[in-house]
């Protein structure tokens, strides 16, 4: 799906970040085009996390250029920086469920402030519509500290894709759940691209997710792009690396 | 935005001077320090900004209001209580040395409006609702749910810090008359232990003896205790480090520094109310 006359709606360049003296990305150049799904791969601490969390301002870099809908991330503050926040959803690796409120508050909280227009209906319609996507909608009034790991990693699916945003960035959706349910989120994934148009981002380690969910795979090593292509591409590679991952 | 000074080993190891490992440890504290100060310097200010511009959460405000005042009767009920039960049986036996018993209850009432009852209830609310300041929002931060806000295009600032800060300024000072009023009740059951004064006579002694003069600075310097108890709980939950353990870290010394803090203002206060009156 790789294709360069059509438009990068998220365009790195250069991008490089470190804490301390650890570098941990450090020269990172990556486009997110139109409509594809884009897994990256990496080992454990390779800056995954860091990366998409630079994408929505949650981290500033040390240096380089993030454009997102051709604004500058690192340029916009207040009210300039919600506006963009609006289009882009973020499953946290941890979920990051609000602990004091219950499944349902959880949901509204997004859709209360993104999504101002709607009427108390609708968001009911909505929040129940998300639940059931991820299957769980005898959830509604649960805490999530009843919850067990896995149905708060989808309730937090949930809660990510119940505003329907323009671009998806999914920090590892699959990790800890059986493979039924991974396979349902893999599909679930797909959908939402195909039904919003979405554009997404998937931070994934369970390669059935990468192959039901690719369009485009980048690895990411030591601070760098180490590898990018199609599934087939990384499937054929003899590179011990990418080998261990397949 | 956060301040960092680079560490002070760089720094040396810079200009390939030999200083010893003492005076390294020594500058790293004081760099920790002049850090720390910046960054409560920077939190406060935004706090201030972010409290007076428009899209104000009234409904955590008032959830806020609720889960401080509410939740902290029972306890100020108690210490209230005794406070003023207390007062008056240790104060008993020194008056009436002097034959001076019928200044029992104006003593009593004198110092738990004045002093008491201001700073004890502030050290109760230090213990606890600066800690569960300082762990709730510890543990939001540690769980990325604070991130979580902010890219709901939510002000983790003006949700979490403006309303519990503005929640404890309101309600420090209720409580602190709810437990000047229970103080008093107590004081005059403490009296009925020995000797039998009714109610309205015993309040009418207490009362003659306090005018505003004494009410109005106890309730100025409330307020300024509800705003440190409610900034240091905040600011030490919402700079929480990354792990677990810091959750805790972040709760104890909220606490510590809140109450040290509570005690300071009470001396500041009592300096200015002391050259005013
Ligand atoms: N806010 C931060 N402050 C300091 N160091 C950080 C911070 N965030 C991440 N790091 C460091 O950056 C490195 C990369 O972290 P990151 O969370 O991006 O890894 P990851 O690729 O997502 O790994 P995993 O697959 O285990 O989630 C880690 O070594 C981590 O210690
Ligand atoms: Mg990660």
């Amino acid at each position: 799906m790789k294709n360069n006359s059509q438009e990068a709606i998220i365009d790195i360049k250069n991008l490089q970040i470190s804490f301390g003296n650890q570098d941990v990305l450090k020269n990172v150049s990556l486009q997110l085009f139109n409509g594809e799904n884009l897994v990256v791969l990496g080992k454990s601490g390779s800056g995954k996390s860091v990366l998409i969390k630079c994408i929505v301002g949650l981290l500033e870099s040390d240096s380089g250029t993030i454009d997102v809908f051709g604004e500058n991330v690192n340029t916009l503050n207040g009210s300039k920086l919600n506006n963009l926040r609006k289009k882009i959803g973020f499953l946290f690796q941890s979920g990051a469920l609000y602990d004091s409120m219950t499944v349902k508050e959880n949901l509204e909280f997004p859709l209360h402030r993104i999504r101002k227009n709607l009427s108390q209906q609708e968001i009911d319609s909505k929040i129940l519509e998300a639940l059931e996507n991820v299957g769980l909608a005898d959830a509604l009034n649960k805490m999530p500290s009843q919850l067990s790991g896995g149905m708060r990693k989808r309730i937090s699916l949930a809660r990510t894709i119940v505003v329907d945003p323009l671009i998806m960035l999914y920090d590892e959706p699959t990790t800890g759940l059986d493979p039924v349910t991974s396979d349902e989120i893999s599909t679930l994934i797909n959908e939402v691209q195909k039904k919003y148009k979405t554009s997404s981002i998937i931070i994934t380690h369970d390669i059935e997710c990468a192959r039901a969910t690719a369009n485009r795979i980048v690895m990411l090593q030591d601070g760098e792009i180490y590898m990018e292509g199609d599934l087939a591409a990384f499937e054929n590679s003899k590179d011990p690396l990418i080998k261990a991952f397949f | 935005m956060k301040i960092v000074i680079p560490a002070t080993k760089d720094i040396v190891r810079g200009n390939s001077l030999i200083v010893s490992e003492k005076a390294i440890a020594q500058t790293h504290i004081i760099n920790h320090f002049l850090t720390d100060i910046a960054n409560v310097c920077l939190f406060f200010v935004r706090f201030i900004k972010q409290s007076f511009t428009p899209n104000h959460e009234f409904k955590e405000f008032f959830k806020q209001c609720f889960q401080i005042g509410y939740k902290s009767l029972p306890l100020i009920s108690v210490t209230g209580t005794i406070m003023g039960l207390v007062l008056t049986i240790q104060s008993r036996p020194v008056l009436a040395n002097f034959g001076a018993e019928s200044l029992l209850p104006g003593m009593v009432a004198v110092s738990l409006i004045r002093e008491m009852g201001p700073v004890i209830t502030g050290l109760i609310c230090a213990g606890k609702i600066a800690s569960s300041m300082g762990a709730e929002l510890g543990s939001m931060k540690v769980t990325e749910q604070i991130e979580a806000m902010e890219v709901s295009s939510t002000n983790p600032m003006k949700f979490l810090v403006v309303t519990r800060v503005w929640a404890a300024v309101l309600m420090i000072p209720l409580l602190v008359l709810y437990a000047d009023g229970l103080g008093i009740l107590g004081s005059w059951a403490g009296a009925n232990l020995k000797g039998d004064v009714t109610f309205s006579l015993f309040f009418a002694q207490a009362f003659s003896h306090i005018d505003f003069y004494d009410l109005i600075p106890a309730v100025i310097k409330s307020f300024f205790f509800g705003a440190v108890i409610g900034l240091v709980g905040c600011y030490k939950g919402y700079n929480a480090g990354r792990g677990t353990e810091s959750v805790g870290i972040a709760a104890n010394s909220a606490v510590v520094i809140a109450s040290l803090l509570v005690l300071i203002v009470d001396v500041i206060a009592v300096q200015i109310t002391d050259m005013i009156g």
